[in-house]
């Protein structure tokens, strides 16, 4: 009886050759230096620096991988550092954005800024003031007072209309009507926000006659753009609401109506609330269909429904733009910076209102 | 003795989902202040069947119903008949406990009248609350918490809370459908204590997979089957509890209490 | 425990109220009904009033139109210019959304997992006249350099012939700024999809002693096909029909077929340029103009939906 049918290797089969556990963090460091002396030799660049180490890492580790460990360990190893790099690529430009808006846009922002507007503020005071002979002045109150109106107004359109589609897209539809409202809601959410500018100025020019401009066509262009988003994140908080609540509230004898009123409506509400945020967050922020409705103005204006509004990211991109002194535009586009700082700020505090009422009025499950 | 008759007749029902015959021709008496128990393998129809003693197949599109049900006479298919009405003379509990979660206990006792619109005053409201809560043995245990939210109960309780929600809009007929299968064996006994409380108020028909509980419980027994898959499912044999099952008549039924198949 | 023994009486009201709970109900449903054919309306008139008031330009005499040579003319340089700018962005955009997904979903250690997603929504949340200025301001001088290296060294290639662009505002900056708005959206749609693979054959592959790549490419990467293409898709959408980045960064000119001089020009950023000072013929134009976006992008819209729709029978998850 022969024993030992388990054939002798030299190293077991169960062990392979690796590489040391090390060996990324040396092959790190040896590439930085390989990058620095690459990007000596292009001209001391930081891009040139860590494309150079990056390159020189996937190289020396694959290879290294590959003699040691075969070759498909050092095709995972690349895999990796290929994804790790794309994450890292990823982060630059949020960085810089951030980083970016807070650099420049602080200098300006502040109670003054936010509370005073253009009106008779001309390329003049900018040059003086960029020569020290003037205080720096100009604002975006009526930007800000623009957006918030114009907002509230396309909120006031779109979450009725949105909400009561998609209860019936919930709740009731069955046919061909349903399966139509769906598809087409579909096409919406992927209409260009300058189409949906241009709708809403064409509908005006034909109502009101050409060349109207004023807040109330803005809102109803935000509109189009905000009713999709609402009736596609409703249908989806309604669709969560469990069947039996609904059966409970029907063998109750508790009409349709008012058990879509009275139950699932009170269920789904902390998810519809939050989805109607992340939709204002959504437009909060939209240019091109502003442009071409309410446009643009230094004066305050109260009344969306006539002439000119201003709106905080028109307000960013006439200033980037247009600056009120061509020779010297750096008042501008600091107050560019400072009014796009104003309009992140407001996007973020808006999308962690959505997240905190979801989380906060949902349906308590405790005891 | 309950103050007035609530007799069921059901005369050749048929179950229809589009043309898909589910429940053939099903014909049966339930006598007023009884408990009738349904039994049967699972897919045999039992809860498609009493879904339509009040209506409530009808949620589902394209469910039908041939044939009558007569409450006290009067038929539930009837031309005129309006099933939200149906359905506040009827009541029913379902397999899950389902309060509704974002109502505290008090209001999902009182959401089968207040959710109908109806005004009624505090004090009638408490009078309400209470005595639907006595009635499905949940008050001394809530007492205390009315106004806290239905879903912070165990599942014994809100199923209790499910029943006084269900009694609490005074319906003449109460229908289970399978209440204890989510709930653990001591509160299934509350439950089943709880059931022999209410006949003496109610008709109630209770739909179960648990032949004890069956036998425990109910006054009459309604055995459904399933031929295969594909056929409706019919009744087979309906009679007092103790006959079925001691000493049924058809061996099907025999086979099914005695445990041979399903 | 006793019970009292009361009358059964009819419920409050159950009797007065038949009649009206059938109106309640029908009222109701007809509220909501109005408001999905609203939707219905809205859409319909998106269409017609663009037609209506792209009319005049495209039957209008062709001298009459901007550059004196007829609609189409004027039209396909601005179709070049939104395509390659979105192609760019694609390019770009894609390799890095699924480095990213993949990174989330598979490499980063579990806990991380749900903070990083937050991170790269935080790119979705920025609007997009930021991106533009951040484009101008931060970009376009930035990369400057490596347009010019591109123009010396491969200028032979049609697509990189110089003079480079002295301030770098070119399209393809603009492309690159475009890629950074999409990047969220596809990455957001790819880590969805990778996390749903099932474990089931994850676990299968690495018992059979696949690498974590290996295993990616046999069970992750096929199951999430479909759903990776339509958010591919979907950021392409949203890359031809996005205006203000390009309207802001890119320094707009004719056609012409180098990446990294200034020149070339998309629909939106034209329409978003133009359109506040225009009157007359030249709004019908610029209408005219967004109607063919509109089309472009719906095609686009559409197919995503349909690759979906058609290939979730042969999904992994049946």
């Amino acid at each position: 009886m022969t024993t030992d049918a388990v054939p002798a290797t030299a190293t077991g089969t169960l062990t392979h050759r690796r590489l040391p556990r090390y060996a990324p963090a040396v092959t790190l460091a040896l590439s930085a230096a390989v990058g620095a002396g690459l990007s000596a030799a292009v001209g001391f660049s930081v891009p040139a620096f860590v494309v150079g180490a990056l390159l020189a890492y996937m190289a020396t580790i694959t290879i290294a991988a590959g003699v040691v460990e075969g070759r498909r360990k050092a095709v995972d190893r690349l895999v990796t550092s290929l994804v790790y790099a794309a994450f890292g690529i990823a982060l630059v430009p949020l960085i810089s954005v951030v980083w970016s808006v807070l650099a420049n846009g602080l200098p300006r922002f502040g109670a003054e800024f936010l509370t005073t507007s253009l009106r008779n503020v001309t390329g003049l005071h900018d040059q003086q003031a960029a020569e020290g002979l003037a205080p720096y002045i100009g604002g975006a109150y009526h930007a800000v007072l623009g957006t918030f109106l114009i907002t509230a107004l396309a909120t006031l359109i779109s979450v009725p209309v949105g909400l009561l589609a998609s209860i019936y897209l919930v709740e009731y539809g069955r046919g061909r009507l349903a399966r139509a409202i769906t598809f087409f809601v579909d096409v919406m959410t992927g209409i260009p926000s300058i189409v949906a500018g241009l709708f809403a100025a064409a509908l005006f020019g034909v109502l009101f006659g050409v060349g109207t401009r004023n807040g109330f066509a803005g809102a109803v262009a935000l509109s189009v753009l905000m009713i999709p988003v609402v009736v596609r994140s409703s249908e989806e908080m309604l669709r969560i609401v469990p069947n039996e609540l609904r059966e409970a509230a029907y063998a109750l004898g508790i009409p349709k109506w008012r058990a879509v009123v009275r139950v699932v409506l009170p269920t789904a509400i902390s998810g519809i609330a939050s989805g109607i945020t992340l939709a204002i967050a959504r437009v909060v922020g939209e240019t091109a269909p502003l442009i071409v409705t309410a446009g643009f103005t230094s004066s305050i204006n109260n009344n969306p429904f006539a002439d000119w509004m201003m709106s905080l990211p028109a307000y960013v991109y006439s200033q980037a733009m247009r600056p009120l002194s061509g020779s010297t535009p750096e008042p501008s586009l600091d107050r560019a910076w400072a009014a796009a700082l104003t309009l992140v700020i407001i996007v973020m505090a808006l999308n962690l209102v959505a997240r905190l009422v979801a989380r906060l009025f949902a349906p308590k499950n405790s005891r | 003795m309950p103050a007035h008759a609530n007799r069921i007749d059901v005369g050749d029902l048929n179950v229809y989902y589009g043309s898909f015959k589910a429940v053939e021709d099903v014909s049966m008496v339930i006598e007023p202040g009884s408990v009738t128990a349904f039994i049967g393998p699972s897919g045999c129809g039992k809860s498609t069947f009493i879904r339509t003693l009040n209506r409530m197949h009808e949620v589902v599109p394209g469910a039908r119903v041939e044939g009558k049900v007569l409450l006290d006479g009067e038929d539930l298919y009837g031309a005129d008949v309006d099933p939200v009405v149906v359905r506040r003379q009827i009541g029913m509990v379902f397999q899950r406990p389902n309060p509704f979660p974002t109502m505290s206990i008090r209001d999902n006792v009182l959401a089968g009248i207040k959710l109908n619109g109806a005004r009624i005053r505090r004090s009638e409201s408490d009078e309400i609350v209470e005595q639907s809560l006595r009635g499905a043995n949940l008050w001394t245990e809530v007492k205390d918490r009315l106004d806290k939210p239905g879903s912070g109960l165990s599942g014994g309780q809100q199923q209790r809370l499910c029943i006084a929600r269900a009694i609490a809009v005074q319906p003449d007929v109460l229908l289970m459908d399978e209440p204890c299968s989510a709930l653990d064996p001591i509160s299934t006994l509350a439950i089943e204590d709880l059931i022999s409380e209410l006949k003496k108020n109610y008709t109630i028909v209770i739909v179960t997979h648990n032949m004890q509980q069956a036998s425990r419980v109910s006054d009459r027994t309604a055995f459904f089957n399933i031929e295969g898959t594909g056929k409706p499912g019919r009744l087979v044999e309906m009679d007092d509890t103790a006959k079925i099952f001691t000493n049924p008549s058809v061996q099907a039924t025999e086979d099914y209490v005695s445990g041979r198949f399903g | 425990m006793t019970i009292t023994t009361t009358d059964v009486q009819t419920p409050p009201n159950a009797s007065s109220t038949p009649a009206k709970n059938r109106a309640g109900d029908r009222n109701f449903s007809w509220a909501t009904r109005g408001a999905g054919m609203l939707i219905l309306v809205v859409l319909a008139g998106v269409a017609a009033f663009l037609l209506l008031e792209s009319l005049p330009a495209l039957s209008a005499d062709p001298a009459d139109i901007e550059g004196g040579e007829g609609f189409f003319a004027y039209v396909w340089p601005l179709v070049f210019g939104t395509l390659a700018a979105a192609l760019i962005a694609l390019i770009v955009a894609t390799p890095l959304a699924l480095g990213i997904a993949l990174f989330i979903s598979h490499y980063a250690p579990r806990r991380l997992s749900q903070g990083l997603g937050y991170v790269v929504d935080l790119l979705a949340a920025i609007p997009s006249v930021v991106y533009g200025l951040w484009g101008i301001q931060w970009l376009a001088p930035n990369v400057r350099g490596a347009w010019q290296w591109l123009a010396d060294h491969l200028g032979f290639v049609p697509l990189f012939t110089g003079p480079a662009s002295a301030t770098g505002r070119t399209l393809m900056t603009a492309g690159l700024v475009l890629a950074v708005m999409i990047l969220p959206i596809i990455t957001a749609i790819a880590r969805e999809v990778f996390l749903q693979t099932p474990a089931l054959h994850q676990e299968a592959a690495l018992a059979l002693g696949a690498t974590r790549w290996e295993m990616i490419r046999m069970t992750v990467l096929p199951f999430g096909r479909p759903g990776l293409i339509s958010g591919v898709m979907l950021g392409l959408g949203r890359a031809l029909g996005e205006t203000m980045a390009v309207a802001m960064v890119l320094s707009t000119g004719g056609f012409t077929w180098s990446m990294v001089t200034s020149g070339n020009s998309t629909i939106a950023a034209e329409i978003a340029l133009d359109f506040p000072e225009s009157a007359g013929l030249k709004t019908n134009t610029l209408i005219a103009a967004g109607l063919v976006l509109f089309v472009i992008t719906l095609a686009v819209n559409m197919a995503a939906r349909r690759v979906v729709t058609r290939r979730q029978a042969f999904s992994g998850a049946n």
